[in-house]
This record gives structure tokens, C-alpha cells and sequence, in this order.
């Protein structure tokens, strides 16, 4: 009797193939976990992978300081649920100078991400750290192997990534290099909706429309989701119904106006919606179309 | 904007918008097929993709808008839309004008999910195409209609082929800038038939196109009547996927992670390579042979009635029976071969050519054992199909070698005749000791009977009893360092003081074994690696006859000196490193070699133009400039008086 699998079961049994297999060969493994919802998926797929078991590895948060207030809480709800040990990390160097997005531009995602994570997979010695990023979401990511080889330094060299054949992935090492894994590599925005749909995966309700406190600037709109926000002069918050379709760093992340407050309508909005998932994120501008080339050059997840 | 846009078969914004929960059903239950594209450099590939990604509406408007700038900017289109643009990603070769990588895209329709693999044509990347094709279950074999069948479409179509896709699209690309041409396009089609014939393709599905123009993409072409097959789209929609093919072979999974969260549960963790399973089913573990019955099919979601090929799952069975990472669970009554040499094809991907002989990691599945690599019987061309001979495979090179294993492995032949291959354990890679790089991918053709028939014949004075009746404990001491560093003099010295310790040794000379038993081998790269290989075996049968055994060879490559270790129970091989400077070995050069070396009148030799790699964790190491060597050989005795 054939069943034939769908893409969703496809991309499931894969991602779940990718997470044992790097479990049972690297000594110390991570999962990066930022709370979005790639993270969230990816969380769920290692549940899945491991059950009865819970996911033999710790959940690295790293922390700007500067997430919505609403991230903070899935994170620690999940973190109990999963049965997982969470690590939060921020970087010390960063709170001392006092590093945030409206002072310091691109040093805030250099400082606090970049060098936060670099930082924290030092302190722990871990050689695999599991990340959400999707080949769909930009153009360098494409080309990135599932699992993708850094040098002790974490830097990454698209020029020589080791080839990928079947399902045979080569997770070898020397001491002092990592590896990058990203599960879900061949999901789409779309695929990540789905099955967030058919399996009930928690999200941060950001993703949902609801009327919220926002200014518009620079042609983003940005919501003022704590006292830090600093108000230029004449700016006035209005409440909008808007949601996320990506969450970063709240003064970096722009919202759309939105009224999809189901999951159906979520998907619905995304389908029929005229702009690409990253543009609301000022990170993929910097430098120009080669923007995350070059921060993944320089260790960027 | 002067480029025709035709409209795409796939409007489906109106069901999005008015009953998005209808979509998403018929969404869910989509299925997925992979597929490569394969061209030469102008043949059209990124077009092509960029087009179907235009088709399926998986272009946003943001990502339009910057296309179009870019086009006027970059484009080879004289500022028409550039499709190519969207799909060319990094920025070295953005500026290039040409694909150096595997890049991998998606779109989708109302019944698939398309993962397409962009891999290029260029000639130095084979590798990249193998990679590209190792998980499609189609290939589109692109010709420019202007060209035809070009040598570069030969080679895409053998490795497509080589690597066991079943689907190959012959499309005949631009032909738009043909006016259209009947003629022309079954002329290729005759003449890719024949080369298709000749190379073992039994059939393929032509198409004439237009990626540019979008002629047969989503819609059919309106200036081709004369043509009645499908869109390119509806054949990729059509097509049998690998993997429901594989539910009909008989079960097997490789266990990747034994799950025992508790002593009440214990799972085997896997995707599963083939066939079905449910609870009650009898299977085997091999190696091995074990037998018992499926009791439990574990999921988050809830225990299954049955899973299949292609799905990842936890099994339990109703009896404690050994299992671990690396065994393979199969149908009892049809289980897979096990053994330790094959014939194999390999394709070579890594910048340091294959080294005969060298012990190199080989995965399989979830099994990772030693390998080694015969010289190969031939290598092929890939332009010409021809056969030639070669004694190593360098980049790119595709060849057919004999290869020996460590231990027995489970394996099953790639390629199956008409039906999908068995990429699980057909399949290998080989990893690099050292870098770690993956240097090879490999497909087994059948496995050799030489290894069956030759068994191990056990004796019943063993390894403890010689080396009981002298009093010791058998050793290999290693000694390894440029040439002239004193290797002979100071494994002489050990070797003498040993000799008043009423210690039984043998002292084994790089230069006396060349005058006998290797007396046929040259110093090529492969030459030393043999020499040492059969040292290291002679050096073992002494080890079991009780002995101690002293070995002074240059050794200069780590991998042989760790094949050597390998090969010896632990602890009993101890590497001496002779830590002599190459300047001062040079100047003791009490041979004349170095001399001669940097006369040019010999080659190969290390330290000049062979590179020597120093031990990283040697057990010993003597420094010959601070050390005598009547001092070295007392320290090294020191060190191992622990040995009885």
C-alpha cells in the first residue's frame, strides 16, 4: 500500500534526519534560538526528532537586549515546556559601552549578534550549533550547505564549503572549528506557515494583528514597545493594527498594517502580499545587494 | 516594458483571497520533487529558473522592482528584464556573469513543491553538478537551439545519468531566436537521441522553449502548434518521484541515534531508505544478523499503524537484541549484503588529488569506517566517454577503483536497473583524515568475492602467549624524521640497550626493507605510502610473534604513520619523532642526498621537494640538537621502561 508523503512530511523527515545525525557526531551541540517563528519550527522538529527523549542539547538565546517584550516571554515558556536548558547570553562589552540601535546603527547587530554569538560559542565550547536560517530567505543563503563549516575564527569561505551528496552529511571537524547546521534550509516562508498551522507550534503573538503603539520612520514602521524608544521631536506613537512578519530587535524591525489575526489570514496576507519577508529588516541593506554575504563572512549566523 | 509576459497558468491569487482555508487544503497535501538544471554557460539556466520562479509567482514585488533596476544596470538583456539576475547569487560572480556554485531554489504549484538545484556548466565543476544531481529525482538537460548538442551537454547527460536520475528533460532552449524551427529542433532531438542511445539512456522527454520569452514554461507556446507535448511545468508535475518508488523495495533504515530516555524505553532512531514497516513485522540487524519484531513505531504525535520509505521514526523492538548507530534494520527475509571490498565509481572532488592506498574515512549511511582506494582500472572522459588509464583521480575526475574497507560494511549496489537507486546504501562519501574535507563521492557497483573466501584463520598460541614466554610486552617503536635526522642511529642505540635488558627486538630499516622486500617500489607519493603499509603489516606480524620491533623509516605522511597505529591494538604503537631541523640535517647529510636533491638529480625527496608532516601528538619526541644520541636512545628507553 503506498502513501505518498507530502512536501510537509518530506521536509519534516529531513530536517529531523539532519538534527540525529549531527547529534550522534559532534560532541558539543547547540540550538541557536532566537524565538522567531524559523525557531520556533525548528525547536518543534527537534522534539520531535528526540521523543521520548527531550532534545539532547541546551537552547542558546542571544540576547540583544533589546527583543520585544513579548519574545522574552515565549522564550521562557518554551524553554520550561521543551524540558530543554536555556543559556541566555549577552555580551558584556557591548552593555558597557552602552551599544543600542539608535545610537549605533550597524554596530549594534555587530556587536550584540555577531560578536555576542561568536563570544558565546567560545565560552561553551560548542562545535555545532543548530540555526533557522531558510535558503529562501536571501540570495547567499542559497548557496550555503545544510551543514556549513567555520573556521576557529567562525568565518565562513563560500569558496571552499564541502560538497553535500544524498543524505550523507560530513560533520567532521578539528578542534577549534564548528559547524553551522540549518534544519530547515529548504523550507519556504510559506512551507514554515504551514506547518506552524498543522502542528500547533507557539508563536510570539506579534505575528498576529493587534492594535499597538508605532511611529513610522524612515518608511518603516516600528513599534514602541518600551520607555527606551527615544521619540524624535514631534514624533507621537498611534495605535495602528499591525503585526510582524519577522521579529528582531524592536527598534529595527518594521511592521506591516495588518487585521490577520488567525493563522489562515496570516498565510492568506503573506500569499497575496507585494513585499519580500526581509525588507522589513534593515540588516540585508547595509553594503549594498552583498549586505549578508559580507556578515556571514564575518560570522554572522 | 518590452519583454512579452505571458500570462502564468497558476493564477491562483482569486481562491487565496476567497477562500484561503479551500487553498491551504489542496496545499497540504502537495508533493515534492527535486531537480537539477544543466547547461553550458549561455545555455540559459538562471533564465530558466528565474522564469519559473516569475510563473509560480514566487517573485515579490520589492524583488521585481530591484530586478529591474538591476537589469538596466548589470543585465544581458539589453535592459529587458534579466531573469538570470534573481538566481546568480553571490557577489563575486554577480560581477562574473556566471553561476560558480550549487544554488538551490524553490517554487510551487497546486500540486508540488519544486526544490530545483542551479548547478553550473562551467567545466572545472563537475563536482558541483554531481552534488547538485545526488538528490534530484529530474534533470533538464539545456541546449542553446542556436548550438545543439554540445560537448558539454554530453557530459551533464552521463553524470545526470551516472548518478541514476531516471527523468532526463531534453530542453531545447531560445528557440525564439531560431524563428521557431521545426527542422531545427528534431534535428537536435535525432541527434541527442543517438548520443542518449550510446551512453546506456534508454529515454528522455524533448521539449522545445523559451525561457526568455516563456514559450512551454507554465503555458503552452502559441507560435509552436507544431508541438504537442507538455509544458515543462506539466511534466514536472507529472513525473514519478524516487522516493515512493523506493516503498516498493524491501524495508530497510539506518539507525542513526539509539533514543533511551529511561529503562522503559528503548528506540532506534532512522530514516527510512526503503520499503514499509508496521508493528509485528519481522527484521534483522546486520551486521550481524540478529533477528526480532517491530513493537512500536514512536512518534511525538502518537505511536503509527505503519511508516514508509522517505519518513523519519523511532523503532522499537520486542526483543533486547544489540543495536547502535551505524547497524541497518531490514526485512528479515530480504536482508542486504555485508562486506569489505567493492568495486566502486568514484568521483573525485577535493584539489589534493586521490592517493592510492591512503586510509580515508568512508561514510555510508550511518556507517563510518576506514577505506582504501586501489590504483583505478580506468578513468573516464567525460567529454568523449572514452576509458583511460590513470594511477590516481584528480579533481573532477570520475573513475572506477577497487576499494577495500576496515571492517565489513552493509551496502547494496547504486544503481538498479529501471527502477530509482538505492542512494542510502549505494551511496559513499570519503572524508579526509586530516582536513576532514570531503574529497569523493562514491557509488558501489557489486561487491568483490575475494574478501568472502579468504577467512581468518585462528591459531592457538596467540599474541599474549609469544610475548608471555619472553618475558615482555609486544611493541612497535615508531621512529619517524627527515632523512639524516638519526633515526637508524638512535633506534640502533634503543635497540642495543634493550638487547642487555635480555629484551627480544627486531630493528626493521627503511633502507634495508628497500633492498628486499620493497625493492620494486619507486618514491612517488603512492610508492611510500605502500612502502610503509607493507612495513606496517610486517612490523605487526612481529608484534604478534612477541616481539619488540624498532622501525626507522622517514614516514613523512601522518595518515600512514595513524593507518600503521590503526592497524595495532592501543598502546602498542609508540611514534618516536626525531626532531631534527631540516638545516641541520642538511648539513650532516651524511648520505650525499640532500646534495643531489637540490641538484635536481633526485625527486621526490623530503623536506626539499616532498613535504614531511611532523607528528602532532607523537608518544616520544628527541630533539637531536640538544640531545647526543646515546642520550636520545636513555631518554626513549626511559620512557618505555614500563613495557615488560
Amino acid at each position: 500500500m503506498a502513501k505518498t508523503l507530502t512536501h510537509l512530511e518530506r521536509l519534516e523527515a529531513e530536517a529531523i534526519h539532519i538534527l540525529r545525525e549531527v547529534v550522534a557526531e559532534a560532541d558539543k551541540p547547540v540550538m541557536l534560538y532566537s524565538v522567531g517563528k524559523d525557531s520556533a519550527v525548528m525547536l518543534h522538529l527537534a522534539r520531535k526528532a528526540f521523543y521520548p527523549s527531550p532534545p539532547p542539547f541546551p537552547l542558546l538565546h542571544v540576547d540583544t537586549t533589546w527583543k520585544f517584550q513579548e519574545m522574552y516571554k515565549l522564550r521562557d515558556r518554551m524553554a520550561a515546556e521543551s524540558g530543554m536548558e536555556l543559556l541566555v547570553y549577552q555580551n558584556p562589552e557591548a552593555a558597557e559601552r552602552g551599544i543600542n540601535p539608535f545610537d549605533h546603527g550597524a554596530l549594534h547587530t555587530d556587536m550584540w549578534k555577531t560578536e555576542g554569538l561568536k563570544q558565546a560559542l567560545n565560552l561553551h565550547g560548542f562545535d555545532a550549533a543548530f540555526g533557522g536560517a531558510r535558503r529562501d530567505e536571501e540570495k547567499s543563503r542559497a548557496k550555503e550547505r545544510i551543514i556549513s563549516f567555520r573556521t576557529a575564527t567562525h568565518g565562513w569561505d563560500p569558496k571552499n564549503q564541502r560538497p553535500e551528496l544524498w543524505n550523507l552529511y560530513n560533520a567532521r571537524k578539528s578542534k577549534g572549528e564548528s559547524i553551522r547546521v540549518f534544519p530547515i534550509s529548504n523550507w519556504t516562508e510559506l512551507d514554515v506557515w504551514q506547518y506552524i498551522q498543522l502542528n500547533d507550534v507557539p508563536i510570539v503573538p506579534l505575528y498576529y494583528a493587534g492594535v499597538r503603539p508605532t511611529v513610522e520612520r524612515d518608511g518603516m514602521l516600528l513599534m514602541v514597545d518600551d520607555d527606551r524608544f527615544r521619540l524624535e521631536p514631534g514624533e507621537v506613537p498611534i495605535d495602528r493594527s499591525i503585526r510582524f512578519r519577522t521579529l528582531g530587535c524592536y527598534p529595527l524591525t518594521g511592521a506591516v498594517e495588518s487585521t490577520a489575526s488567525t493563522l489562515s489570514e496570516i498565510i492568506q496576507e503573506t500569499l497575496l502580499t507585494t513585499t519580500s519577508e526581509r525588507q522589513g529588516r534593515a540588516i540585508d541593506k547595509d553594503a549594498g545587494g552583498a549586505g549578508m554575504e559580507k556578515k556571514k563572512q564575518e560570522g554572522y549566523f | 516594458m518590452a519583454t512579452t509576459v505571458q500570462t502564468s497558468a497558476y493564477q491562483t491569487d482569486a481562491l487565496i483571497a476567497e477562500d484561503i482555508d479551500a487553498y491551504l487544503d489542496q496545499h497540504r497535501n502537495k508533493t515534492m520533487l527535486r531537480f537539477i538544471t544543466c547547461g553550458s554557460v549561455d545555455d540559459g539556466k538562471s533564465t530558466l529558473i528565474g522564469r519559473l520562479l516569475y510563473d509560480s509567482k514566487m517573485i515579490f514585488e520589492d524583488q521585481l522592482a530591484a530586478l529591474e533596476a538591476d537589469s538596466k544596470r548589470v543585465g544581458t538583456q539589453g535592459g529587458e528584464i534579466d531573469f538570470a539576475l534573481l538566481v546568480d547569487g553571490l557577489a563575486a560572480e554577480r560581477e562574473q556573469g556566471i553561476t560558480i556554485d550549487v544554488a538551490y531554489r524553490f517554487f510551487s504549484t497546486e500540486k508540488r513543491k519544486f526544490i530545483v538545484a542551479d548547478t553550473p556548466g562551467h567545466e572545472q565543476y563537475t563536482r558541483n553538478m554531481v552534488t547538485g544531481a545526488s538528490t534530484a529525482d529530474l534533470a533538464v538537460i539545456l541546449v542553446d537551439a542556436r548550438k545543439g548538442v554540445l560537448t558539454q551537454t554530453k557530459r551533464h547527460s552521463y553524470l545526470a545519468h551516472l548518478i541514476g536520475i531516471r527523468n532526463l528533460v531534453l530542453a531545447v532552449n531560445k528557440m525564439d531566436l531560431i524563428g521557431y524551427d521545426q527542422a531545427r529542433y528534431e534535428e537536435i532531438v535525432a541527434e541527442y537521441s543517438a548520443f542518449a542511445k550510446s551512453i546506456g539512456i534508454t529515454a528522455f522527454t524533448p521539449m522545445p522553449i523559451s525561457g526568455f520569452k516563456g514559450d512551454n514554461i507554465s503555458i503552452a507556446s502559441n507560435t509552436m502548434a507544431w508541438y504537442s507535448g507538455p509544458t515543462l511545468m506539466e511534466h514536472l508535475e507529472a513525473v514519478d518521484v524516487d522516493v515512493d518508488d523506493d516503498q516498493a523495495k524491501p524495508f530497510r533504515m539506518s539507525v542513526q541515534w539509539v533514543n533511551r530516555p529511561n529503562l522503559d524505553f528503548r528506540g532506534f532512531s532512522g530514516q527510512i531508505a526503503a520499503g514499509t514497516v508496521k508493528p509485528g513485522d519481522a527484521i534483522r540487524v546486520l551486521p550481524g544478523g540478529k533477528t526480532s519484531t517491530i513493537s512500536r513505531i514512536t512518534t511525538l504525535d502518537g505511536d503509527l499503524d505503519e511508516a514508509v520509505a522517505g519518513q523519519s521514526v523511532t523503532l522499537s523492538f520486542a526483543d533486547e537484541i544489540d543495536c547502535s548507530r551505524g547497524n541497518v534494520i531490514a526485512a528479515s527475509d530480504a536482508p542486504p549484503e555485508t562486506a569489505d571490498q567493492f568495486e566502486t565509481t568514484i568521483v573525485w572532488m577535493d584539489d589534493e588529488p586521490l592517493i592510492v592506498g591512503r586510509s580515508y574515512w568512508l561514510k555510508l549511511g550511518t556507517q563510518m569506517v576506514s577505506a582504501t582506494v586501489r590504483e583505478p582500472k580506468y578513468q573516464v572522459n567525460v567529454n568523449t566517454m572514452e576509458r583511460l588509464a590513470t594511477k590516481t583521480l584528480e579533481l573532477n575526475a570520475i573513475g572506477v577503483a577497487e576499494i577495500t574497507t576496515d571492517r565489513a560494511i552493509v551496502f547494496e549496489a547504486y544503481a538498479q536497473d529501471g527502477a530509482a537507486p538505492n542512494k542510502v546504501l549505494g551511496g559513499f562519501i570519503l572524508i579526509d583524515k586530516i582536513t576532514n574535507a570531503t574529497v569523493a563521492a562514491g557509488m558501489i557497483h557489486f561487491s568483490l568475492r575475494r574478501s568472502q573466501n579468504v577467512h581468518w584463520q585462528a591459531t592457538d598460541i596467540g599474541r599474549e602467549a609469544h610475548a608471555g614466554l619472553k618475558n615482555q610486552k609486544q611493541a612497535v617503536l615508531w621512529f619517524t624524521g627527515l632523512s639524516g635526522a638519526g633515526k637508524s642511529t638512535i633506534a640502533n642505540e634503543v635497540e642495543k640497550q634493550l638487547n642487555l635488558m635480555n629484551r627480544h627486538t627486531f630493528l626493521l630499516d627503511g633502507d634495508n626493507i628497500r633492498h628486499g622486500l620493497n625493492k620494486d617500489l619507486g618514491f612517488t607519493e603512492a610508492d611510500r605510502i605502500e612502502n610503509i603499509r607493507r612495513v606496517g603489516e610486517v612490523a605487526k606480524l612481529m608484534a604478534d610473534a612477541g616481539l619488540i620491533v624498532l622501525t626507522a623509516f622517514i614516514s613523512p605522511f601522518r595518515a600512514e604513520r595513524d593507518m600503521v597505529r590503526a592497524m595495532l591494538p592501543a598502546g602498542e604503537f609508540i611514534e618516536i619523532f626525531v626532531d631534527t631541523p631540516l638545516d641541520v640535517a642538511e648539513g650532516r647529510d651524511v648520505k650525499g642526498l640532500y646534495k643531489k636533491a637540490r641538484a635536481g638529480d633526485l625527486k621526490n625527496f623530503t623536506g626539499i621537494d616532498s613535504p614531511y608532516e611532523a607528528p602532532l601528538n607523537a608518544e616520544i619526541r628527541v630533539n637531536t640538537v640538544e640531545m647526543t644520541p646515546a642520550e636520545a636512545a636513555a631518554f626513549i628507553v626511559r620512557q618505555i621502561m614500563p613495557l615488560k
